[in-house]
């Protein structure tokens, strides 16, 4: 089944178009690396998917669900944006951790205030909702015991280092258990010794069968952890294929040039 | 010597009435005026135009013009120009018309010193609110609201301490605060007259109470270290 599926994805900002009609799919459990020069379109076609832009015409649908459709634009609820907004979740380049919450209280706050409305809409006694709170917080500090953070429940962002205040971010976006996860450029504000903590994170849950979606300038990660890459030039998808394909046979000269460039770096 | 002894005590009374009336005059003005302000913050940014000018308008003429006469304007202009008697007598008259007037001009006030604290809120924490489905209300209530407040510490205090004092330009309307109470013993009041030391001393119970806003601004502060933003 196809967990991402998008059609002639167009966007333009003013005059400047970025997405010149992308067309892309992603099957259940796979792993999808966007790369590409900075500009090409990858981050804005991150940001179209998990709703924070929005396109000017194509469809992006998500587990089925039609998140954008070009032709039926502003005809939803607010109440079905946020139901399809869970369906995808985002992992920052800048972690962007609410830095007044503890570490528990960043991946809880968000699934908290879900169940407290639907507390509220399905009249939930007491006990019940005490009961599911308790519930929320265990299933919280698994998750970031599963990102190597046990220890720092109680912690501040501002108290932990780069690479831990990503993987909370990882754990946040877990926390809502999204169809798609993606992730935009995770590791480019890291320290290049501390990449590798983020990634080995990124890459168990490859290994789980998570279905993500990682614009990165890794290219060793990018071929490690990707089933698919997708170059993309210029607002469109200039090559695709498996990691083999992009890394040792790169068709484009646009590919080779850049593949060139990146291994100067 | 003797003769201020005898008249401390009763220039002491009147001088604490006076000042439960500045008092009552600077917990009005902030109870209407921050919720006011905000609510002008959001329309100061929103994306309806109309809105975002008219706001811009009243911050201008507000913020340009003396709150003196503004006080004056809004005291007196109902009943010279349309002959109704808005704001009633007496006292609790005078000081209704004070409280309109303060609160319209702190809010102009509190609104540019709020909006500067919600841009000044990384768009990154909006944008993480969103991915996570949160609804707009939820964002600013549980995530732009602390870190606001953190940022507009300073500002407020400032402009909270400014309005302590502020509190003596509704004397011009002849709200009985406590100015008008020092003021009165010059002219004779309680059987004291001609003596212009109680409204001298006046400024002490300013200074007084300045202190106790400024310890709990700091501690306010204090409070919100536990976070960087």
């Amino acid at each position: 089944m196809n967990i991402l599926e998008i059609n002639d994805l167009r966007k333009t900002f003013d005059d400047n178009q970025v997405l010149k009609g992308v067309s892309l799919t992603l099957e259940e459990g796979k792993v999808m690396s966007l790369i590409g020069s900075s500009g090409s379109g990858k981050t804005t076609l991150l940001r179209c998917i998990t709703g924070l832009e929005k396109a000017d015409s194509g469809i992006i649908k998500v587990a089925g669900n039609t998140l954008f459709d070009g032709e039926r634009v502003g005809k939803r609820t607010s109440e079905e944006n946020r139901k399809n907004q869970l369906l995808t979740g985002l992992v920052f380049q800048n972690f962007n951790l609410f830095p007044q919450y503890s570490v528990l209280k960043n991946v809880t706050l968000a699934k908290e205030l879900l169940l407290k409305e639907e507390f509220k809409a399905k009249k939930v006694d007491k006990e019940e909702r005490k009961k599911q709170l308790i519930a929320l917080d265990e299933e919280a500090k698994s998750i970031i015991a599963s990102v190597g953070l046990a220890e720092k429940l109680d912690a501040y962002p501002c108290e932990l280092s780069g690479g831990q205040q990503q993987r909370v971010a990882i754990a946040r976006a877990l926390m809502l258990s999204p169809k798609l996860l993606c992730f935009d450029e995770p590791t480019s504000a890291l320290d290049p010794e501390i990449t590798g903590e983020v990634l080995k994170v990124i890459s168990n849950l490859a290994k789980e069968g998570r279905t993500m979606l990682i614009v990165t300038h890794e290219m060793g990660f990018a071929k490690s952890v990707s089933d698919k890459v997708v170059f993309m030039d210029d607002g469109v998808l200039a090559e695709q294929g498996t990691p083999e394909e992009i890394f040792d046979a790169p068709k484009s000269e646009r590919l080779k040039s850049f593949l060139n460039s990146t291994l100067r770096m | 010597m003797s003769q201020f002894a005898e008249q401390f005590p009763i220039v002491f009374n009147a001088l604490n009435v006076g000042f439960l009336q500045t008092f009552r005059l600077f917990i009005f003005t902030l109870v209407g005026s921050i919720p006011l302000g905000l609510l002008m913050s959001f329309g100061s940014m929103s994306k309806f135009k109309p809105l975002r000018v008219l706001i811009k308008v009243l911050v201008w003429i507000v913020r340009g013009s003396p709150l003196m006469i503004q006080l004056l304007i809004i005291f007196y202009f109902p009943g010279l120009v349309f002959g109704v008697q808005l704001w009633g007598g007496g006292e609790s008259g005078r000081f209704l018309a004070a409280c309109v007037a303060f609160i319209i001009n702190y809010a102009c006030y509190f609104s540019e010193i709020f909006r500067g604290g919600i841009v000044s809120v990384p768009k990154g924490q909006q944008e993480a609110g969103i991915v996570l489905g949160m609804s707009k209300s939820q964002i600013f209530f549980k995530v732009t609201l602390l870190q606001m407040i953190k940022r507009i510490i300073p500002p407020l205090s400032n402009e909270i301490i400014t309005l302590v004092k502020d509190t003596s330009l509704s004397r011009i309307i002849a709200l009985q605060e406590i100015i008008w109470a020092g003021q009165s013993f010059m002219k004779g009041s309680h059987g004291i007259s001609g003596v212009i030391w109680p409204l001298f001393f006046t400024a002490v119970y300013y200074l007084a109470f300045n202190g106790v806003l400024t310890v709990l601004f700091s501690k306010l502060e204090k409070k919100l270290d536990y976070f960087k933003v």
